[in-house]
């Protein structure tokens, strides 16, 4: 808590010890007292709600992929858990760029080509790769979480009669949240971050926004500089919400 | 049990077991490490498969009847005492949650520690926790328990409030076999010892016997190196 205060007053005066030197900076583009300073700040804050629809729902829809992929790799059987392999090495090797543009170009032209008529637009192009590509490392970070918890649970579950099924709801996950939740809420701050690339496909989130007043204004210093303290807080305020779900956890572990 | 054979891969752990074990009766199993006395007990259990030979185990038809107590406790960490006991005859047994309480809290008061319900498993000692792990077996209400050295995790002191708690069990007419070095407790409470090594029931027969007069060398010499101390 202490930290995070002293890192944002402490890049906040930097800021303004910066704009003191004159010629080099000139933050009247974004001087909120000024009409024009304050139509941009604007224009750069409505990003907000794109970038933080895309990040959510990439987000979600990446646990629900992960655990899907994750739960194979329990299997008893070799064949069961390759498909789970192939997934997250195949998945994990693609870099986010080229995935982005396969999925926003390419996959229109695949799903017509087998009569699907389908048209995706960057919003739901950015979801999809966001999701998929952060899926690979939800599932590892599931199987991570459930593979911690102690064989001896399972076995003691068996014994007292519940199925696989009822051991895996009652007895091992529970205990493998706790281990699942905090790695996954950095996985989300990396989607927030990642989410800037649905720029370049057109999406009107914080970093398109800061790039279309940058080709207007051509102050890029000072509109990028403010572009990154919108990426710093709300990474701050999730990862805010990452403590209090840890502390909250480890309360409760010692309850 | 009838000519039993196990391998881990290429290593026979178990060799021909032929064991039988009455209503009513306790056995105790004793052995040097990686003898297969353990093996036995988690192949009786359902944790593990056999590759040759047959087990079969009357009146084990419902989940829990075969009770199984771990060296390692392994009471689930996240749940309160009392919800270790509920959860297998809630889930398994299909009893409501007030039956359940009501079985838990009576087992708990049989292995001593009523009053420990609301707790979570970390806060008890050792022996509590194994006097927990017995009750949450019990609850069950099995037909036979099955126990892998009990007290080879406690401290000494904590040993026998436990071994007390499965003396009671005993006294009460439980089937059960139970894996252990106690000697004293395995004189007072066995009705038969075997005694296993390499994968075979070496030695077999009442504790006066055997302890007077093992029949076997290694046996003997077993009994030398743990009663030396």
């Amino acid at each position: 808590m202490k930290f995070r205060t002293i890192a944002l007053i402490s890049s906040l005066l930097l800021l303004t010890a910066c704009s003191a030197a004159p010629g080099t900076w000139g933050w009247y583009v974004i001087d909120p007292t000024t009409e024009n300073g304050w139509t941009n700040i604007r224009f750069l804050m409505r990003g907000f709600s794109s970038t933080i629809q895309i990040s959510v729902l990439a987000a979600v829809t990446s646990i629900i992929l992960g655990l899907l992929v994750a739960l194979p790799a329990f299997a008893q059987s070799r064949w069961l858990r390759l498909p789970n392999r192939i997934y997250v090495e195949f998945i994990r090797a693609i870099p986010l760029l080229p995935m982005l543009f396969w999925v926003f170009y390419g996959l229109p032209v695949v799903m017509r080509s087998m009569g699907i008529n389908i048209s995706i637009d960057p919003f739901w192009g950015a979801v999809i790769t966001l999701a998929l590509s952060d899926s690979a490392f939800t599932a590892e970070i599931f199987r991570a979480g459930i593979q911690s918890v102690p064989k001896g649970q399972a076995e003691a579950a068996q014994t007292i009669g519940l199925s696989r099924a009822k051991a895996m709801r009652y007895v091992i996950l529970p205990q493998a949240i706790r281990r699942i939740l905090p790695p996954l809420a950095n996985q989300f701050i990396y989607i927030v971050k990642m989410s800037a690339f649905a720029s370049v496909i057109g999406m009107q989130e914080l970093t398109r926004r800061a790039n279309e007043l940058v080709v207007t204004e051509y102050r890029p210093l000072e509109i990028y500089t403010l572009l990154i303290l919108e990426y710093l807080v709300l990474v701050l305020i999730i990862s805010a919400g990452v403590r209090w779900l840890e502390r909250r956890m480890g309360a409760d572990e010692s309850r | 049990m009838k000519d039993v054979s196990k391998w881990y891969g290429d290593f026979q752990v178990l060799r021909d077991i032929s064991l039988t074990v009455g209503t009513g009766e306790k056995l105790v199993i004793c052995g040097p490490s990686g003898s297969g006395k353990s093996t036995i007990v988690r192949l009786l259990s359902g944790l593990e498969t056999h590759q040759v030979g047959d087990i079969h185990l009357h009146d084990a038809n419902k989940p829990g009847d075969i009770g199984m107590v771990f060296q390692s406790f392994n009471l689930f960490p996240h749940l309160s005492v009392l919800d270790n006991l509920t959860l297998g005859p809630i889930q398994a047994l299909g009893l409501s949650r007030s039956e359940a309480e009501t079985r838990a809290r009576g087992y708990l008061e049989r292995v001593r520690i009523p009053e420990q319900a609301g707790k979570r498993p970390a806060q008890l000692s050792g022996g509590q926790q194994q006097r927990v792990a017995i009750a949450r077996a019990l609850c069950m209400e099995p037909k036979l328990m099955l126990f892998d050295e009990p007290t080879s995790a406690l401290d000494p002191e904590m040993i026998a409030e436990v071994l007390e708690v499965i003396e009671d069990l005993a006294a009460e007419g439980m089937t059960m076999i139970c894996v252990t070095h106690e000697m004293g407790f395995a004189r007072r409470v066995a009705d038969r010892i075997a005694f296993m090594d390499a994968g075979e029931i070496v030695e077999i027969g009442q504790p006066e016997q055997v302890f007077k007069a093992p029949e076997s060398e290694r046996f003997a010499q077993f009994l030398d190196k743990i009663l030396k101390h």
